[in-house]
Formats: C-alpha cells, structure tokens, sequence
C-alpha cells in the first residue's frame, strides 16, 4: 500500500514523539548514570562523562551480591516452572484419566486469581515453614504456573497422537517418551516459556520484599529501593547506575530472542 | 491354526452405540490381509484393537493361541505404519528406524547391521543423516516402512500408508509394500479406503460398513461374487450398474422400465422366494457389438477417452450407468448405441435383505475376450 507523503510525515511525527515520551525515563536514567553528581544536582545538561557512579555502586553498595542472587532465584523459579509446567501438560494431553478435562479448566481458572490475592496466605505458609530469608521462600511459590502449564498445553496438542503410539508400540515408557521426543519437540515453547518466567522473576518486587527481612537473599529490585533513603539527599547518580545494570539482562533477551518469544507466546493462541 | 483370531469383537465407546459390533475372524500367518470400508466404518478402530492401542469393549482376541485382550502393545510383538508416518520430527532418519531397537534394548552391533540391511533394501542408504522434514512424501513412507521392517517384528499394521502420496507414487509403492510383504514373509494387516489398493494388495479382503463384516474373500470372489449390494457397489471401479427390475408377464423382466430381458429358469426360480429384486451389472458386460447381435439400445451422455479404454455414461431411465470398453471408440454423447448385454452377466439381489441372490457368471469365453 502507497502512503501520500504528508500522511507519512505526520504518522512519522507522532509515532517518533510517543516513543521519545515512553522511551525518556530510561533514556535519562542511563544518561544521568554517566554524570557526575554536581551535574545531576544542578539539573544541567551533562559536562563530564564518568563511570564513577557505577564504579560507586558495585563497591560502597555491593550491587554484584544482589545480581547474583537475583540471577540464582530467577534461574531456580524458571527451572521449576519448567519442569513443573511440562509435566502437568504432559499429563492433560498424553495421559487419559476421568475428570482430565475439567481439571485442566480449574486449572486455567486460577490465572483469574491475581498474585496480590493469594500473597497473604502464601506469606503465612512459608513463615509457617520457616522459610524467611531463605532462597526457598523466595523460589518454590512461584513454581506451579498455570499460564505455563496452558502454554505448553496448547503446543503439546499439536504433537500427533501417532508419535506417542508409535513408541508405545516399540515398547517406550511415559517417561522416556516425555525426555526423549515431547521435550526436544516442543523445545521453541520451552525456550519462550523459560524467558518469560526468567523476566517475571527478575523484575518481582513485592514478594522479595515480604518474604526476605535482611540482606542475605535479597534481590537486587529490593536493594534499589534501599538506595533510596528519606533521611539524607539521594545519590542519584548511583541509583541510576544500578538502574542500569538490572534491566541489562532484560534487554539482552529481548534483543536475542524477540522473534522467538513472540512466536512461542502468540502460537497457542493463534490456533 | 490360525495366527490371528478375533472372535465376537465388539468396540463402544462410552456405553454409547457399538462401532463394531460381533467382528469375527480369522488371519493366516504370513498373509496380507486388507480391510476395506468407507470412513467411519471402524476399520482403524479394528487395527486399533489389535495393536493394543484400543480397550476390546467385548469378545476375544487371540495371537498364536494366546488372549491378548489386556496385553500392551510392545509385548504383541507387532510393528504398525501410521497414516502419517508418525516419524520423530527432532531425529535424523537413522534416529527414527533405530527408535524401537534402543527401547527394546538390542545391542549396538545388532542395530548397526540391521540398519544397514534395511537401508539398503529400502533406498535409503544417502538420507541416513537428514530429518523428516528435508525428505520428500515418498522417502518419509519409506523410512516409516524401514522402521517396521527393522523391529523384526512377525507382524505388520498399516494404516492408511499411502493416502498422502499422489497417484504416481502410490502404485509404486503399493508393489513395494507386496514385495516386501513376501520377501519377509510378514502377515500384514493393510487398512485403507481405497478399494483399488484392497483388490491390488490383499491376499483376502474384508469388507466393513456400519461396524459390520460385509464379506471376506478373495479380492477376485468379491469381485465376482460380492454378498451384497454395499460389497457389490463397492468394490470396482467403475462401480457396478445397479437396476431395479420388474417382472412384466411370465416371459420378460424390465430393468428401470428400459431394459428388457428374458425370463431364465434360474430367475423364475429366484422370483419364488425373492418379492423384489435389484440388478447389477458390471461396466466391463455392457458390451459393443463386435462379435455379438446387439440387444440393447441406450443413450449415450458422455464419453471420457483413456487411450487403451473408453468409458462411456448412459442414461437408463434417469440413472446413469456407466461402461468400460477397451480400445478406442469413436463415440459421440447425445446419440443412441447399440450394446450387447448378456444375461448370464446380471448379478441378482434381493431389494429387502440386499443379499445376493444369484452372481454374474464369468465363463472361460469372457475371459479370453476381455484379455
């Protein structure tokens, strides 16, 4: 389709300035994460560009040992999602039991429940478990994942009955069948359900906060926070700094795996 | 002793209406065995049951003497080709034929010699590294065929193998597949819809319509003789004239009030116990005047040239009826022609119970001629 060329320069126009808007607070948080703190205090444009602040950041507030348990926790819920995902979908799709269907839509129900609704009683469960400031605390509640367990659904369906009949007949268990030919299949889904759940864990903020009461396990959202003070004036430049270094990781994946994770996420759907 | 028996199979689900209903038969080692019906006649069902893929709802099925109701597929000692081949999509072609062999745990040395004899025999000795995928129709049946033939397995089930080919390429690999069948002495259990495929392959044939055995045969007995009107139709291609026909007075009979014919004894005999009775006759016994007085004239509506034959429609009283000569006939649709039909070659059966009163007969003279 041919646009009139007017029409093209106003579309331009507007699309440019909505993403300048979304895209200005990142893009100040990074600029500023390179200025020195007289700059940032005095609201001028930037004279001086240092990596003080980040230099700042990982000694005076030992960033790396929030990044690192943020990457443990978030790699340890993805792993769990995973395998706890496939194996619930492998048995709504693969194994046949009475009540298999109902089950699977009281299943996809609980995605109506909303995480803020069920925080206390998860609060109580792993206080009750002793599991405060514990890396379990902040991992094992997030394990069973309905939305994963429907992602996976959806794309184990579409692997025909025959392949599992086929290894029935050359005499092959549900379990090696689930290693050795679902898994490897259905490794584009995996992938994408493996960088979401990574993403979601990386960014929580709210359940790290309640679930940790010291600096141990926290992750490294909640030692943003407590950059911020309220009793002295804030080291902006350090914040942004940290700012920074926490949605690296999210960049990089989105970058990597855009096309992917589009596909993975839009396919079940689609059909 | 029979290899495989069935006996009052019958298959329901949910305590609904039967899909099968009573099946009882039996299969011979090392025979091609083919079960032919339209689709939802329970033909897959039936496969189904006997590779342990189906419950048997009620009845009893039997392998090498043995009850093997509530066995598991892997312990019939069985092999089975998909429709859709059901090849492992993520493993390359050798993955996929030796699949089975690793489940069942045979050594190494013995996979690698099997692999090599069945790729091989199959072609398939340059494709061994690609997946699915980069194969073609004919090579993903063929590496469906090899994983069969690889598990050593005394029996084979076949679903549907070759209705995802073209044409060309399923009748090369229906010879490959009766080839291979005796070459390995395999007993075969062929599902299909294709009653072409039944009549080239099977050395006996089981008709299935509605759940229920229609007849089991030769293909050429059904051919000849089919039990009923649904065989009758369905098996040949063309399918078979069927007429209704009318007793006028003691001496003639009317086929769809056109055609007349003679009263014989057998059909004076036959019109005793029978009310009503319905008329087939094969395209092939619709015959042009060469050698014989014609008896018959009939409006022709269509012409279709095939080069070694020609196919010709007419119109009988609204119906049409359609007949294979052979060779090439300079014919035009909308005129009348002249035909030749015996009454020997009319198949009788009966309009109520639909079951064959008396068959066409094929004498040694018909034959000479046909060929």
């Amino acid at each position: 389709m041919r646009i009139p060329l007017g029409r093209k320069i106003v579309t331009y126009f507007l699309l440019s300035t909505a993403a300048l808007l979304v895209f200005m607070p990142t893009l100040m948080a990074v600029v500023m994460s390179f200025m020195t703190n007289q700059d940032i205090m005095t609201g001028s444009f930037p004279s001086a560009f240092s990596l003080d602040n980040y230099r700042r950041a990982f000694e005076q507030f030992s960033l790396m040992h929030y990044v690192i348990n943020s990457l443990f926790v978030s790699i340890i819920i993805m792993i769990g999602q995973l395998v706890l995902s496939s194996l619930a979908a492998y048995a709504f799709v693969f194994l046949e039991f009475k009540g298999r269907d109902f089950l699977f839509y009281l299943f996809i129900a609980t995605m109506m429940v909303p995480f803020e609704a069920s925080i206390i009683p998860n609060f109580h469960t792993i206080r009750d478990l002793g599991w405060i400031d514990q890396y379990t605390g902040l991992t094992v509640p997030f394990f069973a994942m309905a939305f994963g367990t429907f992602l996976l659904r959806q794309n184990f369906k579409q692997i025909p009955k025959e392949l599992r009949e086929a290894s029935q007949i050359a005499g092959m268990g549900e379990v090696k069948f689930y290693l050795t030919v679902v898994l490897p299949v259905a490794k584009t889904s995996l992938i994408t359900l493996g960088v979401y759940g990574f993403l979601t864990s990386w960014n929580m903020y709210l359940w790290p906060l309640l679930a940790t009461t010291n600096d141990s396990v926290r992750t490294v959202q909640i030692g943003l926070r407590q950059l911020q003070s309220q009793e002295q004036m804030n080291d902006w430049g350090m914040i942004m700094s940290g700012a920074v270094i926490v949605i690296i990781p999210t960049l990089i994946l989105l970058f990597l795996g855009q096309k992917k994770l589009q596909r993975g996420l839009t396919e079940g759907a689609l059909k | 002793m029979s290899y495989i028996e069935l006996t009052d199979i019958t298959k329901s689900y949910h305590a609904g209406k039967n899909i099968l209903e009573k099946i009882n038969f039996t299969i011979e080692k090392g025979e091609f065995f083919v079960l032919v019906g339209p689709s939802g006649s329970g033909k897959s069902t039936l496969l189904r049951m006997i590779a342990g893929l189906e419950n048997v709802t009620d009845g009893i099925l039997k392998m090498n003497q043995k009850i093997v109701n509530h066995l598991p597929p892997k312990d019939r000692n069985l092999s089975m080709v998909f429709q859709n081949y059901a090849l492992y999509p993520h493993l390359s072609v050798e993955q996929n034929i030796l699949f089975g062999l690793q489940a069942k745990k045979v050594s190494k040395k013995e996979q690698k010699k099997r692999l090599k004899e069945t790729a091989e025999m199959m072609g398939l000795s340059d494709f061994l590294d690609r997946k699915p995928r980069q194969l073609s129709g004919g090579q993903r049946q063929r590496v469906a065929l090899a994983r069969a033939v690889v598990s050593e397995a005394p029996l084979c089930l076949m679903d549907e193998p070759l209705s995802n080919l073209d044409a060309k390429l399923r009748a090369q690999m229906r010879v490959e597949i009766r080839r291979l069948q005796k070459q390995l002495g395999l007993t075969l259990i062929y599902v299909t819809h294709d009653q072409v495929e039944a009549m080239t392959m099977g050395d006996r044939i089981m008709v299935l319509n509605d759940g229920e055995i229609q007849q089991v045969g030769k293909p050429i007995t059904l051919y000849n003789e089919p039990a009923n009107l649904f065989v009758a139709s369905f098996i040949g291609s063309p399918k078979m004239n069927i007429g209704k026909a009318e007793v006028k007075n003691t001496s003639c009979f009317l086929i769809n009030n056109t055609l007349s014919f003679p009263v014989g004894p057998i059909l004076q005999e036959a019109l005793k116990e029978h009310k009503d009775i319905v008329v087939g006759i094969r395209p092939e016994h619709i015959q042009p005047t060469t050698h014989h007085e014609a008896t018959h004239s009939l409006e022709v509506v269509n012409v279709e040239q095939l080069g070694n034959e020609t196919t010709l429609a007419f119109d009988v009283d609204g119906e049409l009826w359609t007949a294979k000569w052979p060779g090439q006939w300079d014919i035009m649709a909308g005129h009348q022609l002249k035909v030749y039909i015996s009454e020997e070659h009319l198949s009788f059966f009966d309009a109520q119970t639909k079951q064959l009163v008396r068959p066409a007969s094929f004498n040694s003279q018909e034959e000479v001629q046909a060929i």
